[in-house]
């Protein structure tokens, strides 16, 4: 079969291949860039300045100066630089990151007041946490009642539509002025950037529901709160659920913003303060971390999705099979996991 | 073309005769006084229904059978309380009803089963909100899903279930709740034509088993002389009552009915009323795609 099919999913192997490439492809650029001296590779560094009067071991400078500085060194008999081609200090080589990845975390700050990376990292995903959940235990109520009844929707909605078109950093200076120069004001930003986008998309999302199952619900003689709890909250719970993944992909991009207002803190503040070092594979190695944690949360999210909401085409995992069981019941059977157990053990 | 000579559908063998004399003796259920629906919009108003009456005696299985616009459906959700009508009422054991409510059971065409709960919590659904005990609410639903013939598939999600299956569980779900009436719009109207056949056999005998009046919708005309004791046929633009029809045919129905001369006869009746014979056919240009060696007519 071919690798171009449209609008059908390849093969398991095929998949497995092509998700492998997506990240091996940026690596192999990376490292083709990194130790193959033709390519690019604009600088030389310096390992015998020989008798140039300025230059040190070590020293980076362009390769069309280093030429120069030869023939000059030449002309007059002394001896030449000798050097290597290398690239600009600000693209570290793919295992430097790796090993930066490491190192950062075990290297002390350069000023005991400073914070090590992991007070950073922890620090930055305390912003994100507080800012996203302050908006969540308003905005996903506030939206569900938007999608549900016309009054609130009319209410709100018009005034977010308008608010959300002003870029949330423009209230940086505001927000400092109002709650500080701390965390307050990187909490508000997240918040801003988040809340308001929270309501209409979740507003939206239970503006979907398939109406007939709340008329279905009212012939059962449900009515009002009942309504809500009951037919409503379960119905949109899945789809408001992925919303929330979402949007914590937009807390975490405006976090870089918050963490440079009022005071610097976080993993910004230590990337700003690493590029100023000019040891930028800690730089990379901070991107990277990022980029990892998102992921990471992302991935765990979905993996709790899929085991909350079996019935949307989820599946229960064994773990979650077992905390089901252990609130639902049946009391008078064993657990899944233990009959599994058996039906293995009377196998061998 | 030869012509079938069949009875006129009025005349009834006294069986039949003396069934429906028993009928009229019952209680009414459910009542129609004068029910007129107008959509309005800025443009325009619609007629949906006007001056609809009828009475629905007890045990009846009344259908409401009618061309596409005749406002079947509306009449349904007007009965149900999901729809409020223009001018006239609805009455229910005598009392007027203006809201939605479990003495009513209702079920759709499209099965509205809640898919986050499964089969036995669905059935369980309308005697939970009733205030009734987890434990009393588990037993009942457990009989009417047995009713159903879906036990082994208590603990199913609705999305694994077939469509007759999913409809058989709103059925169980709608009576779970002990309704005076059980309003049917379109159920099997998804259904293909071995299911539903299947379907129409389960109700026929839900409704012997169980105290139940029901009002049924469908434009299958088959369907409706199958099962019922009456048909009231709608008019369409705007929908009218414009008949109501005894249907001649002895209970208890059985497939092999079909083709019992009243059965016919009924059918053809309704099938004129429903569409009336047209002066001319329509001429439709023909358009030849391939030339073609030997004419086919």
């Amino acid at each position: 079969m071919s690798w171009f099919v449209i609008q059908k999913d390849l093969p398991p192997r095929k998949r497995a291949v092509l998700i492998l490439l997506s990240f091996v492809l940026p690596i192999v650029l990376w490292s083709l860039v990194s130790y193959v001296p033709v390519v690019w590779h604009p600088m030389m560094e310096v390992t015998d300045p020989g008798d140039s009067p300025y230059l040190e071991q070590g020293q980076l400078i362009k390769r069309d100066i280093f030429d120069q500085e030869n023939k000059r060194l030449l002309e007059n008999g002394d001896a030449p630089i000798a050097g290597f081609r290398a690239n600009p200090v600000y693209l570290p080589a793919p295992h430097e990151v790796l090993v930066a990845v490491y190192t950062a975390f075990k290297t002390p700050p350069r000023r005991p007041s400073e914070p090590w990376l992991h007070q950073s990292l922890a620090h930055s995903i305390r912003v994100v946490f507080y800012g996203f959940f302050l908006s969540s235990v308003i905005g996903v109520p506030l939206g569900i009642f938007c999608g549900v009844f016309s009054f609130f929707s009319k209410l709100f909605e018009p005034f977010f539509e308008f608010f959300r078109y002003m870029p949330a950093p423009v209230f940086g200076a505001l927000a400092v002025a109002i709650l500080g120069i701390n965390d307050g004001p990187k909490i508000a930003i997240i918040f801003i950037g988040t809340f308001f986008q929270q309501v209409l998309v979740i507003a939206n999302t239970t503006r979907q529901m398939d109406p007939s199952l709340l008329e279905a619900a009212q012939t059962l003689g449900a009515k009002g709160p009942t309504l809500l709890r009951k037919v409503v909250l379960p119905a949109v719970a899945p789809t408001v659920f992925l919303d929330m993944r979402i949007l914590l992909g937009w807390a975490w991009t405006y976090l870089i913003v918050a963490e440079v207002i009022g005071t610097s803190t976080g993993i910004t503040w230590f990337i700003t303060q690493q590029a100023k070092y000019l040891v930028y594979e800690n730089v990379y190695a901070a991107i990277l971390l990022i980029g990892v944690i998102g992921l990471g949360t992302d991935m765990l999210l979905a993996w709790l999705g899929r085991n909350l909401f079996v019935w949307s085409g989820g599946k229960r995992g064994p773990f979650f099979q077992f905390l089901h069981e252990l609130v639902t019941g049946p009391w008078d059977e064993p657990f899944t996991f233990v009959q599994k157990r058996r039906e293995r053990n009377a196998c061998n | 073309m030869h012509a079938i000579e069949l009875p006129s559908y009025k005349e009834q063998s006294p069986k039949v005769a003396e069934r429906f004399a028993r009928l009229k003796q019952r209680e009414v259920i459910m009542e129609a006084e004068g029910i007129s629906r107008i959509f309005s919009s800025e443009k325009e108003e619609i007629t949906a229904l006007s001056d609809v009456s009828f009475k629905a005696y007890r045990r009846e299985f009344l259908s409401v059978i009618g061309p596409s616009g005749c406002g079947k459906s509306t009449l349904i959700r007007i009965l149900s309380g999901l729809d409020q009508a223009t001018s006239g009422q609805v009455l229910l054991d005598g009392k007027p009803v203006a809201e939605p409510g479990p003495e009513r059971g209702m079920v759709f065409q499209g099965y509205t089963l809640f898919p986050w709960l499964s089969v036995k919590k669905n059935v369980m659904f309308g005697l939970e909100v009733a205030g009734l005990s987890r434990a009393t609410a588990e037993s009942e639903a457990m009989q009417w899903i047995d009713m159903v013939g879906l036990a082994d598939f208590a603990s199913h999600y609705p999305a694994q279930l077939s469509g007759g299956m999913k409809q058989r569980v709103a059925i169980a779900r709608a009576l779970a709740n002990q309704p005076r009436v059980l309003l049917m719009d379109e159920p099997f109207g998804a259904l293909d034509a071995q299911t539903r056949a299947k379907m129409q056999s389960y109700l026929m005998q839900i409704w012997r088993n169980v105290d139940i009046t029901i009002i049924f919708i469908t434009h299958d005309l088959d369907e409706a002389v199958y099962l019922s004791d009456r048909i009231l046929v709608l008019d369409a633009h705007p929908g009218r009552v414009r008949e109501m029809v005894e249907v001649p045919v002895e209970q208890p129905r059985s497939p092999a009915q079909h083709l019992n001369p009243e059965f016919l006869a009924t059918k053809n009746h309704i099938e004129e009323l429903i569409h009336p014979p047209s002066e001319e056919e329509e001429n439709l240009p023909m358009i030849r795609m391939t030339t073609v060696q030997d004419e086919i007519f």
